[in-house]
């Protein structure tokens, strides 16, 4: 009988965490931004039929990258547990927080649990209120960790990137065209080259409080965001300089990581902070750091 | 109740399925279905509120369903201003006659039957997709149908293949049957048909259909007890709903009053309202 290995319970939590963020960070990101009247979603995705943005009910929606199966299942427990809820209680009682609560107990006992692979997902819950100021967006990682997001969210391959070029860009109380605009331009962001993405490599969906239906998720067709993206420009020029400015400057290893790892060919193992022996299990969630998760 | 102790998902919402809200509460959580509680012995049809006449009419380019307002239990008025026209998802209506309690926790059921559906596939059911999953609902209901707790729905649709409404009838024993042009279910159904069948032109604008509805049902109040008329001093008027490629839409509350108005001040003149010809 051979004697196992001794695994410390830290290096085995770092373990699980780097299998799952490694399969998150081959996918292409998705992006939740809140607008005046509403919360957009755009997500680069070139299958139109398997969706990372879905509705989940009148005023919920659901976003996530990494597996897809895995995903999806988590996507139609959601819409079970919340048309279940608005059957037995009333359509108000079904809340964000709740399901974003549930999800959370779920990822968060999988990861923990030593029987099942920790899952290569990241998702985003999100809520709209009566004003911008009553929307809530949930962000929840492979494991269960949530954080309560303000204005925008990235998730996915090259989420720091894209992040950060929205952080530079981003205005509260920005219209539908111009946040369309700017998430696009983001997702186009996420390495050294300027892509610009078109609108059949595109998701978008979003939740409108304008909307006179109870259900308040639409998504947006490849047609009318064809021509919402017409009437603005994609900002290259300035956005290229701005970033090439930004990779001249930054000299901290970090940065060059980012820029580095951009490309399609090292996206495997690409925005994954180097595992140093203290880096935290999950992403930290330092609410005073204002650039989101 | 939709999470366990832990606040977990619980395994059957995490288990592949069906996109059937009904067969998944059938097997999670089976109480919640209408058609699987045991009830007493005997007829209880004079216990409980009722709900009576419905109507519906297609017009070129849509389909209007419209009901009274009362709910009888016996030979009592239990409501005076009951609904029983609901949107059932974005392109069909539907309504329902007998059993009120049940009728309402019916459609209910279908509603989410219908978004649940449309939110798991990504896509819409056909109309006749539709029309077929209210009748394995109905079915669900056969055992209270033969206590006297019968619910009796009417389903009509915009129909996107042949631009369109279309009006389908139900047994209570789940049986679907289509309707060409108007129907009626109810206890003043046969009142209402018998307006309908002369005051019906193919060629209906949408509010002349909503009128021809509304005068049908005048006609059904006129001679069935338990089918309530306009009530001209509470401004209490049918339910009127229209469903057109624009998708379903409640007739406003003064609209529809300018058609009951109309056809109140008409039958002033005439109490047995508009006269067909003999021959015409």
């Amino acid at each position: 009988m051979s004697v196992p290995f001794y695994v410390s319970p830290e290096q085995l939590m770092r373990d699980r965490a780097d299998f799952a963020r490694k399969g998150i960070a081959k996918g292409r990101s998705a992006i939740a931004l809140q607008y005046a009247d509403g919360i957009l979603f755009v997500a680069e995705n070139r299958s139109p039929a398997l969706h990372k943005v879905a509705e989940i009910y009148d005023r919920m929606a659901f976003a996530a990258v990494g597996r897809y199966n895995e995903f999806e299942n988590l996507r139609i427990a959601g819409v079970r547990l919340a048309d279940m809820r608005g059957y037995s209680y009333d359509r108000r009682d079904v809340t964000g927080r709740a399901l974003a609560n549930a999800y959370a107990q779920t990822l968060g006992a999988i990861f923990s649990s030593g029987g099942e692979k920790p899952l290569e997902v990241e998702i985003l819950v999100a809520e709209i209120g009566a004003g911008v100021a009553d929307d809530q967006i949930y962000r929840l990682t492979y494991d269960g960790s949530i954080a309560d997001v303000r204005g925008y969210a990235v998730m996915g391959g090259a989420a720091d990137t894209v992040a950060e070029y929205i952080g530079e860009h981003y205005t509260e109380g920005i219209s539908l065209a111009g946040a369309l605009r700017l998430a696009v331009d983001a997702l186009g962001h996420d390495g050294t080259e300027v892509r610009e993405l078109t609108p059949d490599q595109l998701e978008v969906a979003v939740l409108d409080r304008t909307r006179t239906q109870v259900r308040k998720f639409k998504r947006i067709s490849e047609e009318s965001l064809a021509g919402i993206l017409s009437e603005s420009s994609p900002a290259v020029d300035e956005k290229a300089a701005d970033s090439d400015a930004v990779s001249d400057e930054g000299s901290s290893p970090d940065s060059t990581s980012d820029a580095g790892d951009s490309g399609e060919s090292s996206a495997g193992d690409a925005p994954v902070a180097p595992p140093a022996d203290d880096a935290p299990v999950a992403p930290p969630e330092d609410p005073d750091d204002d650039r989101p998760l | 109740m939709t999470s366990d102790a832990s606040g977990r998902l619980p395994e059957a919402f995490l288990t592949p399925g069906g996109s059937s809200f009904m067969d998944f509460l059938a097997g999670h959580a089976p109480d919640l279905l209408p058609g699987r509680r045991s009830l007493g012995q005997g007829d209880l049809s004079s216990e409980v509120p009722h709900g009576t006449t419905i109507v519906a009419a297609t017009f070129p380019g849509g389909v209007i369903m419209a009901g009274d307002r009362r709910a009888t239990m016996g030979n009592i008025i239990a409501q005076r201003d009951i609904e029983k026209v609901f949107p059932a998802d974005e392109y069909s209506a539907v309504a329902f006659a007998g059993s009120a309690g049940f009728g309402i926790e019916m459609v209910r059921l279908f509603q989410v039957e219908l978004e649940h559906y449309e939110k798991l596939e990504g896509a819409t059911l056909s109309l006749d997709g539709k029309a077929n999953r209210l009748s394995a609902l109905i079915r669900g209901n056969l055992p209270m149908a033969m206590q006297g707790l019968t619910v009796v729905p009417l389903f009509a649709g915009y129909d996107e293949d042949i631009k369109g409404g279309r009006i389908f009838s139900y047994d209570p024993t789940g049986g679907r049957y289509e309707e060409t042009h108007f129907y009626s279910v109810g206890s003043g159904s046969l009142f209402a048909r018998g307006a309908l069948k002369k005051l019906y032109r193919e060629d209906l604008s949408e509010s002349d259909c909503a009128t021809v509805a509304i005068q049908s049902l005048i006609d059904a109040a006129d001679d069935d007890s338990a089918t309530g008329g306009p009530d001209m001093l509470r401004r209490i008027f049918p339910v009127v709903g229209v469903v057109t490629a624009d998708g379903y839409r409640r007739l406003p509350e003064d609209e529809v009053a300018a058609l009951v108005d109309a056809a109140w001040a008409q039958r002033h003149e005439r109490p047995d309202g508009p006269a067909a010809g003999s021959l015409t």
